[in-house]
């Protein structure tokens, strides 16, 4: 009973988070994430940061609209199936209530030559550009991002940015960025196999233990990138 | 076929192969409604701009709007707020949903496998490159639409220094009745409105 009623508590959290989300979120799925983290990670501590990185690549390697993907993600990763309802139709609502007013009881000519909302609205778009450089650098330290991986994100922005088709499609960098991880991991496998049998000196050194090869995926996560880009 | 059927097939396709955010898939959307006339390019064109000027993803104001729309277009015993709600509501959720279970279903998946050392190692991988994708979109929006959109050196200026201001309060914790805080980005944007309208709007 009282479970339920936490549980009852948990799932309005979530909606009420996601609808403030949804109704400030000018310019797209990526400038949801400063008030996504500080909703999400800094306020009601749910995910770490680091953990937010990967839903985010999840969400972003989906098909849709990325700012009701992350919601549906994190939603699905705090209270399952249910959660991820909770959160994406949470984001979705403030919109579609304001569009419906808008379409109901206005011209679109009324909204477009509107002094005021055009003024406001030029405010607004340079602070969200901050609000999506804040996160680009709270993520490189989630990441551990330092001088030996910093290449991987300078070439990833640089190569989208300049939009030119085929090289510049985003999905392109997350299979590579996911091959990238699985190779450099196989290959420290191999490396650290080698190693043992040679130190050891034992005929049966071949296979590393699974605790080797974990902290060593740790440790050199960072670099693990080394092959994707060539 | 029913105009209804026909919008929840569009925005089923959409949801499904609309990789890359809002505006690439704003051009699968235009194929979709402006080529079997649902509306004229002029309408799109319309719906579009105020997807951008209010709040929300545009993918899903730009379904709301189109959904709302289009039955009374293509027919015009159903230009009724009512026959529209429903237009609008079937469309926002054939947008949504395909992605809605991909994601569930994927996320599961890696959830399942969360301790298998290359589930590990994969995310390892993409970690980096996800800085560098939320640092592309930034990049792509310092442009003169966002930074000087009437090419006035002052406002130019101006909007820089919003910008730079913006950043410091989101990123930065301020000593505040004797805690470190940092402001919540939704009052950073509206703080940022209020600042659009004194400097341009009066």
């Amino acid at each position: 009973m009282n479970q339920e009623v936490t549980q009852r508590k948990l799932y309005r959290q979530l909606f009420s988070s996601f609808f403030k989300i949804g109704a400030f979120t000018f310019g797209g799925g990526w400038a949801m994430i400063s008030i996504i983290e500080r909703e999400i990670v800094d306020n009601h501590h749910w995910i770490e940061r680091d953990e937010f990185l990967d839903l985010l690549a999840v969400a972003q390697s989906m098909p849709g609209i990325l700012a009701v993907n992350i919601a549906t993600v994190i939603g699905d990763r705090l209270h399952g199936i249910r959660g991820s309802a909770m959160a994406a139709f949470g984001s979705i609502l403030p919109s579609f209530l304001i569009i419906l007013a808008i379409a109901i009881f206005l011209t679109p000519d009324t909204i477009k030559n509107n002094q005021v909302i055009s003024a406001i609205f030029m405010g607004i778009r340079p602070a969200v550009v901050a609000l999506i450089v804040a996160p680009v650098l709270t993520s490189a330290k989630a990441a551990g991002i330092g001088w030996k991986t910093v290449w991987i994100p300078l070439i990833v922005a640089l190569m989208i940015s300049i939009n030119i088709g085929f090289v510049s499609n985003p999905i392109l960098y997350i299979v590579l960025g996911a091959a990238g991880g699985y190779a450099y991991w196989k290959w420290s496998l191999r490396r650290m196999a080698r190693s043992k049998s040679a130190t050891s000196g034992s005929p049966d050194g071949g296979s590393a233990s699974p605790a080797d090869t974990e902290s060593a995926t740790a440790k050199e996560s960072e670099r693990s990138d080394d092959n994707s880009e060539k | 076929m029913n105009i209804y059927l026909k919008l929840i097939w569009a925005y089923l396709k959409i949801g499904i192969f609309g990789f890359g955010g809002g505006y690439a898939m704003l051009s699968l959307v235009e194929h979709a409604v402006v080529d079997p006339g649902w509306i004229t390019e002029t309408m799109f064109t319309d719906i579009v701009a105020i997807s951008q000027m209010t709040p929300g993803p545009i993918g899903i104001n730009s379904a709301t709007y189109i959904g709302y729309v289009a039955p009374g277009e293509v027919d015009p015993a159903l230009s009724s707020p009512m026959w529209g709600v429903l237009g609008s509501v079937l469309a926002t959720l054939a947008v949504v949903l395909p992605s809605f279970f991909l994601v569930i279903y994927s996320s599961h998946f890696i959830r399942r496998h969360r301790e298998s050392g290359a589930i590990k190692a994969i995310f390892s991988g993409l970690r980096p490159v996800v800085v560098g994708l939320i640092a592309s979109a930034a990049i792509m929006l310092m442009n003169a639409a966002n930074f000087n959109p009437n090419r006035i050196t002052w406002q130019l200026v101006a909007n820089i220094i919003i910008s730079a201001v913006a950043f410091c309060l989101v990123y930065f914790k301020i000593p505040w009745r004797g805690k470190r805080r940092s402001i919540h980005p939704i009052l950073v944007i509206v703080m940022a409105g209020v600042t659009g309208y004194l400097l341009y709007g009066l």
